[in-house]
């Protein structure tokens, strides 16, 4: 069998200031007709390059300085400019990342779908119509005839993403190139996806390349995986091989730093400690464009000191809005919020008293917006230092250099401007920054989901040491259940600003279980070969501004009862070993999965 | 419900500029009105007694507090109240023939001893005339400028247009007036060096508007051509212009289908707004040409302190301003569809 | 420095500091004095040995009149651009940090005085308090100031909304602090180019103030009034209009071109 796509000692530069910096240095690959293959590698270590090469589209300063690049027989770095625009859109087609930008916002959605089949198969308007209206019925997308004359930003992000795949598909090309098919999207939206891709490329034989940061994205997705490392394919394996028996020691850190469900680290075994944080019956609500957000409603969770407690939910779920109420950024409506004794519901910081203010401190999640791009990385800590922490004998400098040990990163380091450090640095600095004043409680707002796996893992290890050594008691607030529930010790789930299940970490992974709990971890890619869940949720979030009268979960939920979920909101039921589950369901029945 | 924003989008906007209108000319009613004194003295003329700018002060009242008499005049311009110039007791001998009570009276203006009525509209409509044409060079030539530039940054082309639209954009109106007099009516003497708008001199009135429009449209339109070429460059380095590429399209396609209709958002309100330069480029332009328009007029009015010809007139270019800025808005929801929500 | 690496700014630059050089050497440069009138040059009103630039209607001498204006422009402008930042600042980082009825308050008042055709609010305005430096500084700043407090507002807003900002009232900081350590630092980059544009804008409504006779009273050097008071000569001698008409090209090209470096610029 011929290959379809032949990849040989592909050199791809990039002209900077100085000299140019080798984005390639030699890569090659073997493709054919209908395989597919997954690329997995960090940020910048040249697999969007390799892509956007293969579609001679490197962008400004990108250049192709040797190997060869055959598609169908054809050598495309050779190829003119006409047959290369047969070959775009034609025969190989890109699914872009962040579809939102991605797509054009003054063109409607139909105009841009039927694009494609003017262009490449000489079809009329009508016929081309017809075609894209089939498209976004292919991709799954609810009424497509109405999705045809709306704009990008008038649908959600899934279904951007959605609409992407049908124009790639809709030349019914020989190879689909998907650039991090899933960043951006809500974990079981990003299932649905992945599920969508898997249906297609098996309907149409299609041949995929697809690349991420994510191993489980391309090994659910691929039958082949690539690791990249800095412009170099350090290991090529069957997926399957690879999970058994990765050979490189970077695939083996890769591997290692994926979460796993059921695969709990040691956890602390906390002793019992008394409450530090109880909160019942929160609300807090915003206006947005004209309409109330119910961000949190009736919201409740325990801390013991010292205990590792998880907020997770996908985005918009409410995690966040708590978090910013928790730390004083903003006050709730109604609710009680006791923090060792005393309520800090209704007050913000500037109602708080110093020592309230430094007792909880906060972990944001962009790396990029969290430190002063002004000003030095240690100018923060000390001014921490300076407005939080107990007065000490030590000097300020020395006292930043401890904090700044604690975080393991040289003392030297304070003196760097933020945009001289990476990601996980960056999160490292505000995590020194955030135990200057020594708190009681650390919010980690998705402290970790911005950063690449490796590094997520050692700021996690750096957190629980946090809370083992110094007795900090965290709040741990993320999408990521699979991360989630190995390290925390109580796990909190949210949906649509409300609680849906709570209890200890344990507790989650096995029935009886609140139907949305279900289908998050069913969101979680299993390791090749493993079955795959079969729970996929319809949808996405509703529009919060108009949220259903009864169960939140309601619209989406797999084992929907009728009127009941619709109207009623769920009682909330507890099990045997301590879980909360509010749910209409009942428990007995719940167990049974 | 598009339709419906759209109302609710100029419901909201026409009440909020509104009540700008209202408090920029409240603004410049108190600047020139502020001493009652003044007033009196300007309305009688330099040659004035001591005694009479009292008794008009007495008669017309302009002890009273500032909002009274704002109010006081906002009933004489809407035709609710007389005007108390006209009053033949006070024997100023201002007469107007439309009567002194009527929509749209801004009272009488001293410097041209004639009603503001009688004033204004013939000179708004030969500065109209003077904006529109400035506006027909100015739209097209900065529109293919700024694209050409922006096709490709950095490119020869590019560099050319850039520094050619920033000399232009250097070169106050003023100064550039005196320049092409220099040059076209006193070395070549091609045109006219005033635009009188008779033909007592033997020049046909379209050689007379050749350069003040060309005072005009030169320096907004360097301005303008910049904008379009950093909002082509923006459009043209967006994700989905890649998309549009990659999907096989030509490089022709996607600028015209994709690109341009994106980049002309941002210069859209930025053209609108240049109605707004132009009102005071004219006030230039006017004066170097002699032209005989509504911005030469709001100078000498100004100069002469005739407070109903400037209040007259400022109210007027206001409006105009702001009308401009109404359209912009639906002009913006007409082309970014994000604008519709 | 940025500047270095753009020929464009450096031809700017190169330009403004040709005017300052000269303007701060003004005293000690053998010129005649700017106002002293020399009655023989009437007949030959162009350059000649005596004066290089030949004299204006009334016969002072053009090159000492330029030079002496210059002193009087590149202290009024930067002056009353500084003025109107320090006002529009204020006003911006209020009305981004703060939000809410504050940020209403200020954007509404600075709407209305921007809804004014500009030149028509300095005729109005110069024309009614009266023609002097302080009250164009004082012009200056009523018109310049919204339009940086509306910059200043947007890159607030957009800053305040950032973690760090969080972060910092995380550990007490007070407003204040916030505004003015951690947001105003990061407005610099957008808020150089802009100073360099209204530094060329405000030169060029200094002379405009000055044709249209609302500029500094005589005999003060005014180029632009140099400009209205040699325009009826304009069919006889056009040097004497086009040469004070030149050096504020000049100088608003200097302005416009380091602004344009400096945008350009990393």
């Amino acid at each position: 069998m011929t290959a379809l796509l032949a990849i040989r000692d592909l050199r791809v530069e990039y002209a900077s200031a100085r000299r140019p910096v080798l984005a390639l240095p030699g890569f090659s690959l073997d493709l054919a007709p209908g395989e597919s293959f997954g690329l997995v590698g960090e940020s910048g270590c040249g697999k969007s390059t390799l892509l956007l090469a293969i579609l001679r589209h490197l962008g400004p300063g990108g250049r192709i300085t040797g190997g060869a690049i055959v598609f169908e027989g054809q050598d495309l770095l050779t190829a003119d400019a006409a047959a290369l625009r047969r070959v775009r859109g034609g025969r190989i087609a890109l699914v872009p990342q962040e579809p939102a930008s991605a797509l054009n916002p003054s063109m409607t959605i139909g105009r841009q779908l039927m694009e494609v089949p003017m262009q490449h198969q000489r079809v009329g308007r009508a016929e081309a119509r017809e075609r894209a209206e089939q498209a976004l019925a292919d991709v799954r997308l609810p009424d497509p005839r109405g999705a045809m004359a709306r704009f990008a930003h008038q649908l959600s992000g899934g279904q951007q993403q959605r609409v992407a795949i049908a124009m790639a598909l809709l030349a019914r090309p020989a190879l689909l190139l998907l650039d991090e098919p899933t960043s951006g999207l809500d974990v079981t939206v990003a299932a649905a996806v992945l599920d969508l891709l898997t249906a297609l490329s098996e309907t149409y034989r299609t041949a995929m390349i697809a690349i991420s940061h994510d191993l489980a994205v391309v090994a659910r997705l691929c039958a082949r995986i690539g690791v990249m490392q800095a412009g170099e394919m350090v290991e090529e394996a069957l997926a399957a091989t690879l999970f058994a028996a990765p050979r490189h020691v970077y695939t083996q850190a890769l591997l290692a730093a994926m979460p796993r469900l059921g695969g709990a680290a040691p956890r602390t075994e906390a002793p019992p400690g008394e409450t530090l944080l109880d909160v019942a019956g929160l609300s807090k609500s915003y206006t947005v464009g004209g309409g109330r957000v119910r961000a949190l409603e009736d919201f409740a969770l325990r801390a013991r000191r010292g205990a590792m407690v998880a907020i997770v939910g996908e985005s918009g779920c409410g995690k966040s809005s708590f978090a910013r109420v928790l730390a004083g950024l903003q006050a709730a409506d109604t609710g009680a919020m006791r923090f060792a004794g005393r309520d800090l519901a209704g007050r913000t910081l500037a109602a708080r008293s110093p020592r309230e203010v430094a007792a909880i401190q906060m972990v944001f999640q962009n790396p990029e917006t969290t430190l002063n791009p002004a000003h030095t990385v240690g100018q923060p800590i000390l001014r921490a230092l300076r407005k939080l922490a107990a007065p000490a004998p030590l000097p300020l400098a020395a006292r930043l250099a401890a904090l700044l040990e604690m975080v393991r990163l040289p003392a030297a380091i304070g003196r760097a401007l933020p945009r001289q450090l990476s990601g996980g640095q960056k999160q490292r600095i505000a995590i020194a920054r955030a135990c200057a004043g020594a708190p009681d409680l650390l919010i980690a707002d998705e402290a970790v989901s911005a950063l690449d796996a490796s590094v997520q893992a050692t700021v996690v290890d750096l957190l629980r040491h946090i809370q083992r050594a110094r007795g900090t008691t965290i709040l741990f607030i993320s999408h990521d259940l699979a991360l989630v529930q190995a390290i925390a010790d109580e796990v909190v789930v949210m949906y649509g600003g409300r609680v849906m299940q709570s209890g200890p970490a344990a507790r989650l992974l096995a029935p009886p279980q609140h139907p949305y709990t279900a289908a998050l971890l069913a969101a979680v890619p299993p390791p090749p070969g493993a079955p795959r869940a079969a729970i996929r949720l319809r949808g996405e979030p509703s529009d919060p501004r108009h949220p259903p009268a009864g169960c939140r979960f309601a619209p989406r939920c797999p084992r929907h009862l009728g009127k009941l979920c619709d109207d009623t909101p769920p009682p909330v039921q507890v099990t045997a070993d301590g879980g909360r589950i509010a749910c209409h369901i009942p428990l007995p029945e719940l167990a049974l999965g | 419900m598009p339709a419906g924003s759209l109302l609710a989008l100029l419901a909201r906007r026409v009440a909020s500029l509104g009540l700008t209108l209202l408090a920029a000319s409240f603004l410049v009613f108190m600047l020139t009105q502020f001493s009652p004194a003044n007033v009196a003295r300007e309305t009688l003329g330099a040659y004035a007694l001591p005694e009479q700018v009292r008794a008009l002060t007495r008669s017309l009242r302009l002890d009273d507090p500032i909002l009274l008499r704002y109010a006081r005049w906002g009933g004489v311009l809407l035709g609710l109240k007389a005007d108390p110039l006209q009053d033949p007791r006070l024997g100023l001998h201002f007469t107007d023939p439309r009567g002194a009570r009527y929509f749209g009276n801004f009272g009488y203006s001293t410097l041209f001893r004639a009603p503001v009525a009688d004033v204004l509209w013939s000179r708004l409509a030969n500065t109209a005339l003077l904006g529109a044409l400035a506006l027909a060079v100015i739209v097209p030539l900065s529109l293919a400028l700024g694209i050409l530039a922006g096709l490709r940054p950095g490119g020869l082309l590019d560099r050319l247009i850039s520094v050619s639209a920033i000399a232009m954009t250097s070169v106050p109106e003023f100064a550039l007036g005196v320049i092409l007099v220099a040059i076209f009516s006193v070395a070549l003497r091609w045109l006219p060096g005033t635009s009188p708008l008779t033909t007592g001199a033997g020049w046909p009135l379209a050689s007379q508007l050749v350069l003040p429009v060309a005072v005009l449209a030169i320096y907004d339109s360097g301005y303008v051509a910049r904008m379009v070429r950093v909002a082509m460059i923006e459009v043209l380095g967006q994700p989905y212009i890649r998309t549009a590429t990659l999907k096989g399209l030509s490089r022709r396609q996607v600028i015209l289908r994709h690109a341009l209709r994106n980049a002309m958002i941002m210069p859209f309100t930025v053209l609108m707004l240049q109605i707004n330069w132009l009102i005071g480029g004219v006030v230039v332009t006017e004066l170097v040409f002699a032209y005989p328009g509504f911005g030469r007029m709001l100078l000498q009015a100004s100069l002469f302190g005739d407070v109903a010809l400037i209040e007259a007139a400022t109210l007027i270019a206001l409006s105009i301003a702001i009308l401009t800025q109404l359209l912009s808005d639906i002009g913006y929801w007409l082309l970014d569809p994000k604008a519709r929500g | 420095m940025r500047v270095g690496r753009s020929g464009v700014a450096f031809v700017g630059l190169a330009l403004i500091l040709l005017w300052v050089v000269l303007a701060l050497a003004a005293p000690w440069l053998p010129l005649p004095s700017p106002t002293a009138q020399d009655y023989a040059a009437f007949a030959h009103p162009g350059p000649s040995a005596q004066h290089w630039l030949g004299v204006d209607p009334l016969g002072r001498d053009t090159l000492a009149r330029l030079v002496w204006g210059a002193r009087v422009v590149l202290l009024l402008a930067p002056l009353s651009v500084l003025a109107a930042y320090a006002v529009g600042c204020t006003l911006g980082l209020l009305a981004g940090y703060y939000g809410g009825w504050t940020d209403a308050l200020i954007s509404r008042a600075s709407d209305v005085i921007l809804s004014f055709p500009v030149v028509v609010l300095y005729v109005i305005l110069i024309a009614n308090i009266g023609p002097s430096a302080f009250n164009i500084v004082i012009a200056v700043v009523l018109a310049a100031a919204p339009g940086v407090g509306r910059i200043v507002r947007g890159l607030a807003r957009r800053l305040a909304a950032q973690d760090f900002i969080a972060a910092a009232r995380l550990r007490r900081e007070s407003g204040l602090y916030i505004m003015v350590v951690e947001i105003l630092p990061n407005c610099r980059g957008p808020l150089l180019t802009d100073v360099c544009i209204r530094l060329g804008y405000t030169t060029i409504m200094i002379g405009t103030l000055g044709f249209l006779g609302l500029g500094l009273p005589p005999p003060s050097p005014d180029w632009g009034g140099m400009v209205q008071q040699a325009g009826p000569m304009l069919t006889v001698y056009p040097a004497m209009a086009l040469i004070p008409a030149g050096a504020i090209i000049s100088l608003v090209l200097g302005f416009n071109l380091l602004a344009d470096g400096l945008s350009e610029a990393p």
